[in-house]
């Protein structure tokens, strides 16, 4: 039998503020343990929440980048549970009236082309701090650093139809919390989780299998594995005859398998209820409507203006528009008077190039379209651009006709030095000259490149060939 | 020796001498001698200057431990002080114990405390009320002017009117509660005793006014000690009918006779008024308070601060268990589990989810009554004049019906009073005033009135 997979997600990111969700600890990554606490966070006796605005700004501002409704009152919940991690005993959370409902994002899937996946919802809540099983041993710790981290949740319909389309998706909605400046939407750090609900059904029929919760993926890579896994898992019960239970899974990255976590201790009644601590969230309409007017130009808006702007191929436009940051250099790099179709080439090589490697762009804009400047007008070669470039990357210097003088990379097109190397070319190479000069006329990039090597790059090779074609008339 | 260092040196004698009374959970000569240099170094004297402020211990200070009455707080100290008690030093009070309590302010006669029940200071055998029930009593036995409680559901105002003191329940969002340990957060409210309305009036002033560190503060300016009045010219009272029904304790209906005459022959209007969906007050409380103290109880759990017990059988579960088994005593025990109950998955509808309808009912009684011409309301404070210690112990729902006539103004939010209005054989009898949200001004100067008309130590028959 034909199985249809169906996917939705629930991704969690972490809103890019400087404090936490209800108190005023910071958020960095990796502080020694039980740094960034306070009586808040740690659930004191007596301790109360107080909604940070700027989580609230960020999450909203998410949703419009997302196309959901912001409600203009919506509703902290607690979500009560026990666990180690959880220093109150619940989570503020929200639950039956979220922040923001009924969005999409439009994304290209790898099966059916560009299509939307819709947005159930998204959320604020905070964090739970982590549990260290490593650090002392046979004991657990418990580091609260995290704990109160603001969060949005961002819930999918179950519009996806397999893992590689999960993957795609996952991708463009980064991509959207990026640009939006909403997240850093970092897996790496935390700043991004996946869990994964999946079912399969018979294809052609509508109506929803028993679903189960993939959870433990730490890349988009793995969220496809995960699910390629599950679904493979689901497929092979049904088919020998038993039935899927809903059930939590987690991948193991090592196995590709995904493993049931036991059931039973799972299911959980979580007893929402309204936080009284904390009332209603009510955002007035002119408030939304200037967090909607200052959601950033979102990646695909920005792909169709570089391509019409720029006159960029749709594929250098997307690869360019894959990383806010990496778009943004290229427009610094454009505006400050650089060859748009040379500053893609740029961007696309030695630019992304470091960046991947630093997630940095060292070299300022302003001075990567002095360089291409240098290019055009012949003072420096390609060849020897890119070594200017890497010299500007890794030093202090900032002046790129500086940097190639002290390299002693400026192009030389007197025309004394040219023929000075020309001859010396002419006299180690008696053979070529002899077959030049009777006809083989390709020969002459032989002698360009002789040049150029001889000249150690620095030859401008537009001066180079009219004097070798009168020398060796 | 400076007048702080005298009142700190006679508040020390007489909470010595309170002792048996077992009111207090913390005190030290050595603190209150701190606390007398310490207002001695202001520059300037504050509104309370040299004035000892009892609190009950569910108000998180850093200078004593702060235990809730329960063993699972044994030893705990806050690294924080409370807002109000940030307040009270800035004003200039001394604060001089931290007093015994119904474990986490769940009880209306402070016998539930894992530290011992409190003594009447009139008849050691009666309990003082609760759950604020040690406040209560260092007021009524003169060791302090004024002392801090908390009210979730009266338990400012029923204890006041046991003791023959003065307690004033404050508008929810009028003083902040952080600091103040969580019970039912909706309607939680730090709460003031007082000899007289006066004293109670100077401390709410200086407690009172929007906190940043508490959202639901509501931010308006914190309340002015009211102007005295001559009389109650001008003013309607309204008896609410619900309010005096016919098995009533015949001291106390005697005691509101005689207030209702007075505030007639002061020139007030009285009138008749009916508030229907009161009667649902108490169930509708004890829906909700345990709803909401079961999701604020669950912190304690042994993992980070307080109490902490693992069974023999080892392993997480064990150390909730067994942690919050034998840190808990049986009527904390009992809430949080009624609380789970109602907000369980299929009876949140049926039961949280109704009661907050009701509740809403309940506040719209109110407001309709007020906006129909009516300035406040008169009613007593409870049924009875304070009962024998171990009466209604075994018999949970007899004690929650200690509350019934305080419990509606909780759950409507709205500023209510206990004046001491008289005696019955001996036994203090407690008026209750209520007032619309945020007339605290006007329910202090009217009380103030009735206060200087009436003898609280006449016996009414």
């Amino acid at each position: 039998m034909a199985w249809e997979t169906v996917i939705g997600l629930e991704v969690h990111v972490q809103l890019r503020t400087r404090t936490k969700m209800f108190c005023g600890d910071r958020t960095t990554f990796g502080d020694p343990p039980n740094t960034n606490v306070c009586p808040v966070c740690l659930g004191l006796p007596g301790a109360l929440p107080v909604p940070n605005a700027e989580a609230i700004r960020l999450a909203v501002r998410g949703a419009l980048a997302l196309g959901c409704t912001v409600h203009e009152t919506s509703v902290f919940a607690r979500k009560n549970y026990f666990y180690p991690d959880l220093p109150k005993g619940y989570q503020i959370s929200q639950f039956d009236r979220p922040l923001a409902t009924g969005g999409s994002v439009s994304f290209e899937s790898p099966e059916r082309g560009r299509m939307q996946v819709g947005i159930t919802r998204l959320h604020v809540e905070e964090d739970a701090g982590k549990l260290l099983h490593d650090r002392f041993p046979g004991k657990t710790a418990v580091d609260l650093n995290r704990a109160g981290t603001p969060l949005a949740e961002i819930v999918s319909e179950p519009d996806l139809r397999s893992p590689a389309e999960a993957r795609a998706y996952l991708t463009t909605l980064r991509q959207i919390l990026v640009y939006a400046g909403v997240s850093e939407c970092s897996m790496e750090q935390g700043s991004l989780r996946v869990d994964a609900n999946l079912s399969i059904r018979p294809a052609g029929t509508s109506k929803l299998g028993t679903k189960t919760e993939v959870k433990n993926m730490n890349s988009f890579a793995n969220v496809e594995r995960a699910l390629e896994a599950e679904r493979a898992r689901q497929i092979s019960l049904v088919e020998s005859g038993h039935r899927v239970e809903q059930v939590t899974l987690l991948f193991n990255a090592a196995t590709a398998q995904v493993k049931p976590t036991r059931s039973k201790e799972e299911s959980h009644d979580y007893r929402y209820f309204p936080d009284p601590d904390l009332p209603p969230l009510v955002l007035t309409p002119a408030w939304i409507a200037e967090q909607r007017a200052a959601v950033p130009e979102l990646p695909e808006a920005k792909r169709a203006r570089l391509e019409a702007a720029h006159a960029l191929s749709v594929t250098d436009a997307r690869v360019i528009t894959a990383e806010a940051g990496l778009a943004h250099y290229f427009e610094s790099v454009v505006d400050a008077g650089a060859d748009p179709k040379t500053a893609a080439n740029w961007v696309m090589g030695e630019v992304m190039t470091t960046y991947n490697e630093s997630g940095s762009f060292p070299v300022p804009a302003r001075r990567l379209a002095e360089l291409i400047g240098l290019v055009r007008e012949g003072v420096l070669s390609r060849q020897a651009a890119k070594r200017v470039y890497s010299e500007l990357a890794q030093s202090s210097e900032q002046d790129p006709r500086a940097t190639a003088a002290r390299l002693g990379l400026v192009q030389v097109s007197d025309q004394g030095a040219l023929s000075g190397w020309v001859d010396e070319v002419i006299a180690a190479h008696p053979g070529e000259v002899a077959r030049f000069r009777s006809g083989e006329a390709k020969l002459m990039a032989f002698f360009v490149g002789q040049v150029m090597k001889r000249s150690q790059g620095k030859a401008d090779p537009k001066g180079v060939q009219p004097v070798l074609t009168e020398k060796l008339r | 020796m400076s007048r702080a260092a005298a009142f700190a040196a006679e508040a020390g004698k007489r909470l010595a001498a309170a002792g048996p009374l077992n009111a207090t959970l913390h005190w030290s000569q050595e603190l209150l001698d701190a606390e007398a240099a310490r207002v001695d170094r202001m520059t300037t004297a504050g509104p309370l200057a040299a004035m000892p402020v009892a609190l009950k211990d569910n108000i998180v200070t850093v200078e004593q431990p702060t235990t809730c009455g329960s063993r699972i707080l044994e030893g705990y100290v806050s690294p924080y002080n409370a807002t109000v008690v940030e307040r009270l030093r800035a004003a200039g009070a001394m604060i001089a114990a931290k007093t015994n309590l119904d474990e986490f302010a769940m009880g209306s006669s402070t016998e539930h405390s894992a530290f011992g029940r409190v003594k009447h200071p009139l008849d050691p055998t009666r309990v003082p009320g609760g759950s604020s029930g040690g406040s209560a009593a260092l007021v009524a036995a003169g060791v302090v002017p004024a002392a801090l409680g908390s009210e979730t559901g009266g338990s400012v105002r029923q204890p006041a009117s046991f003791c023959g003191v003065v307690g004033v329940k404050p508008s929810y969002g009028r003083v902040s509660r952080y600091g103040l340990v969580a019970f039912g957060s909706s309607l939680d409210c730090v709460s003031v005793f007082g000899r007289t309305v006066d004293d109670a009036a100077r401390v709410l002033s200086i407690i009172s006014g929007s906190d940043p560190l508490d959202a639901t503060t509501v931010d308006r300016a914190p309340m002015r000690v009211p102007k005295a009045l001559p009389d109650l010219r001008g003013l309607t009272v309204g008896l609410p009918k619900e309010y005096f029904p016919a098995d009533l304790d015949a001291g106390v209906a005697a005691a509101l006779r005689r207030t209702t005459e007075k505030i007639r022959e002061l020139g007030a209007e009285v009138r008749q008024v009916s508030l229907p969906n009161s009667a649902y007050a108490v169930p509708t409380y004890y829906i909700i308070a345990p709803a909401e103290a079961a999701a604020n109880l669950a912190r304690y759990d042994g993992v980070r601060y307080g109490r902490r017990r693992v069974g023999p059988e080892g392993g997480i579960r064990s150390l909730y268990r067994t942690t919050r088994g034998e840190g808990f005593g049986e009527e904390v025990r009992r809430r949080i589990l009624v609380g789970t109950y109602v907000l369980s998955a299929g009876y949140y509808d049926a039961y949280y989810k109704k009661a907050q309808q009701v509740r809403a009912l309940i506040a719209e009684d109110f407001r309709r009554v007020f906006d129909s011409g009516v300035d406040l309301l008169l009613t007593p404070t409870t049924p009875t004049p304070a009962f024998k210690a171990g009466e209604k112990t075994e018999d949970p729902v007899a004690m929650y019906l200690a509350d019934v006539f305080v419990c509606s103004m909780s759950l409507a939010g709205l500023p209510a009073m206990s004046l001491p209005v008289g005696r019955s054989e001996g036994l203090p009898i407690g008026a209750q005033l209520v007032a619309p949200y945020f007339s605290e001004e006007r329910l202090l100067a009217a009380a103030q009135v009735l206060e200087r008309a009436l003898d609280p130590l006449a016996e009414v028959r």
